[in-house]
């Protein structure tokens, strides 16, 4: 397995939110803006990392009744520092964010990565995972963040400062007022339909590419994915 | 070699061990991050509570800690944790010149909505802004003040002017109002003002009591 290999993986041939649709729950609900899924997914990405580099140090040397419990209580370690780091340096972040902060622990994501990947490779490749996965969950989530906070808000980035804080250089971007904002790309529904949108985008390119490529692509995700990656969350 | 029930003992052992000292690791790695951030996030928590304040008491200086000043009403005709408001003394020189109200309005479309009413002593509404709700994104969240200006018209308000009869939607014979389409939030945020207001006229007194601790 090549470095290379390993960020296309994680960026594009098993993209967590638009090929493993993996931690649905959080990216759907939490792109309402540019923002606050630059936040979330920065914020999974540190988790992802963290929990991948120091599960790939300890998890060979685990029996296996007790390992699944033991990353999980890691992870959820790593989660409560990085939202007690958020909370204490990006309070209006934290805030902004609420629930899905904490509710990082049970992104399935993070666990399959931990279980499927992190534990059986060195720790340098374990690393590289954690951040492909987790840019590619960021890369999703500002993409989706970004459609909708443009479709209902008229802005684009507009939050930018109110959540990390006045240093950032950037007001963000008005492009219509946001009377004229499409309501629906806010809610739940429009997350679904644009994620939708999202998926079919991905499908159609896989389709243009051939039988060849989509096989070597998209079967080793459904069969790589261990029993737990499977549950929804 | 140990025989294997001996054998199977002390596997279970070994990974009951491992799995104690993970979890001591765990839990140290938690403490030691809390220990570090837990007076940046006092002060966080602090500072955006007071930049929350110092926007509803709109420009009236103080000169004491009314984060510490406050004392908990109870609003006996309202059920469940809305009935606990807390009102918070904003003084110059020992005197009472605003009170901020943190109060619950229960009935909000899609949950309760925390909004602070700031009052000045005679029992007019300095400014009120929303804190926290879950009302829907476009419709019910124009009690925001990025979104609309509706809820700068409780500035100047009091219990004379309107009558409290007058503490209503229009919809419902009453001098406020409504945003389209989201009567049930606009009646929930002029029932919790009234009520802010009403709860400032019974305690009164108790409420502009002087200072009774010494000056630090």
């Amino acid at each position: 397995m090549t470095p290379a290999s390993i960020l296309r993986a994680g960026f594009r041939d098993q993209n967590p939110g638009l090929v493993q649709l993996l931690g649905l729950c959080p990216l759907l609900a939490v792109s309402t803006s540019l923002g606050s899924g630059l936040g979330l997914g920065l914020a999974t990405l540190t988790v992802l990392m963290a929990s991948n580099g120091i599960i790939s140090l300890v998890g060979r040397s685990l029996p296996g009744e007790i390992r699944i419990a033991v990353f999980v209580l890691l992870i959820a370690a790593l989660v409560t520092s990085t939202e007690l780091a958020l909370a204490a340096w990006f309070p209006g972040l934290h805030t902004s964010l609420g629930i899905f902060l904490p509710l990082i622990v049970t992104n399935c994501l993070v666990l399959a990565r931990a279980e499927s990947f992190a534990s059986r490779q060195p720790v340098t490749h374990a690393l590289l995972d954690g951040f492909a996965m987790g840019g590619g969950f960021l890369v999703v989530l500002l993409l989706l963040g970004g459609v909708r906070e443009l479709l209902g808000h008229g802005t684009i980035g507009a939050d930018l400062q109110s959540l990390f804080g006045s240093a950032i250089p950037f007001e963000g971007l008005r492009l219509f007022g946001s009377e004229h904002g499409f309501l629906l790309a806010l809610l739940p529904p429009g997350a679904f339909i644009l994620l939708g949108l999202g998926l079919a985008w991905r499908q159609a390119r896989m389709a243009n590419q051939g039988p060849a490529s989509e096989r070597s692509s998209n079967e080793p995700v459904r069969s790589s994915l261990p029993p737990v990656g499977g549950v929804a969350s | 070699m140990a025989d294997p029930a001996d054998s199977g003992l002390h596997r279970g052992l070994r990974a009951a061990l491992l799995l104690a000292a993970s979890a001591l690791v765990a839990f140290g790695l938690v403490a030691l991050v809390h220990e570090g951030t837990r007076d940046r996030i006092a002060e966080a928590a602090h500072r955006q509570a007071l930049a929350r304040f110092d926007e509803v008491l709109a420009g009236t200086s103080y000169d004491n800690d009314l984060l510490a000043d406050s004392i908990t009403l109870q609003d006996p005709e309202t059920a469940g944790d809305a009935a606990t408001v807390i009102a918070h003394r904003a003084r110059r020189n020992g005197a009472v010149v605003a009170v901020v109200m943190e109060i619950v309005a229960p009935n909000g479309y899609s949950g309760p909505i925390r909004l602070l009413v700031a009052i000045e002593p005679g029992g007019k509404v300095l400014a009120a802004r929303v804190v926290q709700h879950k009302e829907t994104p476009g419709l019910g969240d124009f009690i925001e003040t990025r979104k609309s200006e509706w809820i700068t018209r409780f500035t100047g308000r009091s219990l004379q002017a309107p009558a409290p009869a007058g503490w209503r939607v229009r919809k419902d014979g009453g001098k406020f109002d409504q945003y389209t389409g989201a009567t049930v939030t606009s009646r929930a945020m002029v029932a919790a003002v009234a009520r802010s207001l009403a709860l400032y006229e019974r305690h009164r007194d108790e409420v502009l009591a002087p200072t009774a601790r010494i000056a630090p």
